[in-house]
């Protein structure tokens, strides 16, 4: 079921919740909705259920513009973040609710009930209240009770918020699998990185009410389209340079200048596991002291100092750690692999300008 | 201690002690002395007199009307706490408070009030009387008056309910496809049903205890618009103390055993609640 937005905006009295997204989404696909809270994103997902209606804009569902229609008639199954299950039914009645209303015969309700119970690991609870039941327990209900109607589209709001790391882990992996198992077309709204790149085919990201980029968690790592997309997906290292000399520095670090003027700042990114550190202090061309380990599990994060303050952040693998013999404190010489340029020019700190300077000034590697 | 919790404020012994001591005086042992002094008739006299053809046509009227007035105030009352919590609207607060109205009037003032809002000449009754609505002095007068004092009771028990509810709940059910109508009675009205029968009750409780507004409304002929506390009344003007305390055992025992059905049902209703 494909679902599009047209230039659609959403304003709650003179504030602006939504402006101007346009977006697509396939048939079943598995999109995530990303973003920092007050940014939009459910906002989008109310929209498309049906639950706000857009100031502007049209709504399209398989090319029909749907903007009009209740929320009722739009046959999607939406899961709410506090799960909203109904506390006075039954699992089983949470479950057959959609199917009731839409006067589905009881025999026919008992078979979907009993096959959405096995299907979610939820056998012999079907007598159960919500309140007797795990929290994750309880977002599987709510999840059975959206699908049970056979939505065309699953919608789901903040789905692992409420619940503890480990299970959250679970639920995550449980999700693809069902995505793979259905293949119902799966819109979820998320503020965890993480969660977004692990769990989904596409990720949009909002920040402030718009779009700021849409693309596969590959593409957004990797590509960002500006610096609140770099800094938003995994971390980010960022340094305001200034050319001098034809190179552009801050204090010991010196990279390539383009052909820039001379006394003009450029701010540049980069990934931490793009900064190279060796126990060998010729092997790089700065120098810097471990400041901090952060353990990890397979992979520790480090912090380094430079003599001249410079904090960066980078990435190891615990053999080569280990093999290098390093600790907390220890010496070592670095590079930069890779990098990006964020911006050029005074007005580097408007992300309208840094969109269109990266652009146009994508620089790979030194 | 057995029943000792481990609490972070002291005074466990101090404050049971006190509620139970309070408890007896003001509750316990009057309703004691009551059945002491009733214990005193033979159990035929008491019979007799408590189930009298006049005592069993008050019973009937005051559990009757009071019945009726719950169940208006158990519609109207769930319908005007809706409206208070759901929207807002200029006024709003004035209306709220003016709920209260009835616990703060002195009731004989509501039945002076209304009895003379809707006699023949009042200024109601002068249009409902010849349509033929007649509320003064008749039986739809005492169920009126009752209403008016037990109205609060179901606002103000309803409200937190209210205010508490997740709109995501009727979100849910929406996108499930159900209509407003089809929410309202699987998914709001079950979650409000305990509540309401709190307030169903405290207002019955307090209709069936209503005295000083009803006499000024109902014209109080005996057998036809008597209520029990007259009956009571009655036999205390005759100095027959006994024979009022059987009239009054019997609806002590009444109201109890109400009470305990409808706390029974709140229960059941209220079974998905931790």
């Amino acid at each position: 079921m494909s679902i599009e937005l047209r230039q659609v905006s959403k304003r709650f009295g003179s504030v602006s919740a939504v402006e101007d997204v346009s977006l697509t989404v396939a048939d079943g696909e598995l999109v995530a909705l990303l973003g920092p809270s007050g940014g939009g994103k459910t906002t989008v997902l109310r929209m498309i259920a049906g639950l706000e209606v857009p100031t502007s804009g049209d709504l399209l569902v398989r090319g029909e513009r749907v903007n009009d229609v209740p929320v009722q008639k739009r046959n999607i199954g939406f899961v709410f973040q506090s799960y909203a299950l109904f506390k006075t039914m039954s699992v089983f009645d949470n479950i057959a609710f959609g199917l009731k209303i839409r006067k589905t015969p009881p025999a026919e309700i008992q078979t979907r009930v009993d096959e959405l119970l096995k299907l979610f690991g939820l056998d012999g609870l079907g007598r159960r209240l919500p309140h007797q039941l795990s929290g994750g327990q309880r977002q599987r209900v709510a999840i059975a009770r959206a699908l049970a109607p056979r939505p065309s589209v699953l919608l789901l709001d903040e789905p692992f918020g409420a619940v503890d790391a480990k299970i959250r882990q679970e639920l995550r992996e449980w999700l693809v699998r069902l995505h793979r198992e259905l293949h119902v077309t799966t819109i979820f709204v998320t503020h965890d990185q993480e969660e977004a790149m692990e769990v989904s085919n596409r990720i949009v990201i909002f920040s402030r009410g718009r779009l700021e980029q849409i693309g596969t968690p590959r593409e957004v790592y990797e590509q960002p389209k500006n610096e609140f997309v770099a800094r938003f997906i995994g971390v980010l290292n960022v340094l305001e340079l200034t050319i001098l000399n034809g190179a552009a520095r801050l204090h010991e670090l010196s990279f390539p200048a383009h052909g820039l003027p001379e006394g003009q700042t450029l701010r540049i990114g980069f990934r931490p596991y793009a900064v190279q550190i060796s126990r060998n202090l010729q092997e790089h061309p700065y120098l810097a002291v471990i400041r901090h380990v952060y353990f990890l599990g397979v992979q520790l994060r480090l912090e380094l100092e430079t003599p001249s303050g410079l904090i960066l952040r980078t990435r190891i693998v615990k053999d080569e750690f280990l093999r290098q013999g390093l600790e907390q404190g220890s010496s070592v010489s670095f590079q930069i692999r890779e990098y990006r340029v964020l911006s050029t020019g005074a007005n580097s700190l408007s992300p309208e300008v840094a969109t269109v300077h990266s652009a146009a000034t994508f620089a790979e590697g030194i | 201690m057995g029943l000792q919790r481990n609490n972070v404020l002291p005074g466990f012994g101090m404050t049971m002690g006190y509620s139970i001591v309070y408890l007896s005086l003001v509750v316990l042992i009057p309703l004691a002395g009551l059945l002491i002094r009733v214990s005193a008739m033979s159990w035929a006299d008491f019979l007799r007199v408590a189930f009298s053809d006049r005592a069993l046509a008050a019973y009937r009227l005051t559990f009757g009307a009071s019945f009726l007035a719950a169940s208006i105030n158990a519609v109207l009352g769930t319908l005007m706490a809706w409206v208070l919590t759901r929207y807002r609207f200029p006024g709003r607060k004035f209306i709220d408070a003016l709920v209260d109205f009835p616990f703060a009037l002195p009731t004989a003032v509501a039945g002076l009030t209304l009895a003379n809002l809707f006699s023949q000449t009042g200024w109601l009754g002068q249009f409902l009387v010849p349509l033929g609505i007649r509320l003064a002095y008749t039986t739809g007068g005492i169920v009126m008056a009752l209403t008016f004092v037990s109205l609060p009771f179901v606002v103000r028990t309803l409200q937190p309910v209210l205010e508490e509810f997740e709109v995501e709940l009727e979100e849910a059910a929406a996108t499930l496809g159900a209509g407003r109508w089809c929410t309202f009675r699987r998914v709001v009205f079950p979650a409000l049903l305990p509540a309401l029968m709190t307030g169903f009750a405290l207002a019955f409780a307090r209709a069936v205890g209503e005295y000083g507004s009803v006499i000024f409304i109902s014209t109080n002929k005996p057998y036809v618009s008597e209520i029990t506390p007259q009956v009571i009344m009655g036999w205390l003007d005759q100095f027959e103390y006994a024979n009022a305390m059987a009239v009054a055992v019997v609806m002590l025992s009444a109201s109890f055993a109400i009470l305990i059905t409808i706390n029974l049902l709140e229960r059941w209703a209220s079974r998905f609640q931790r």
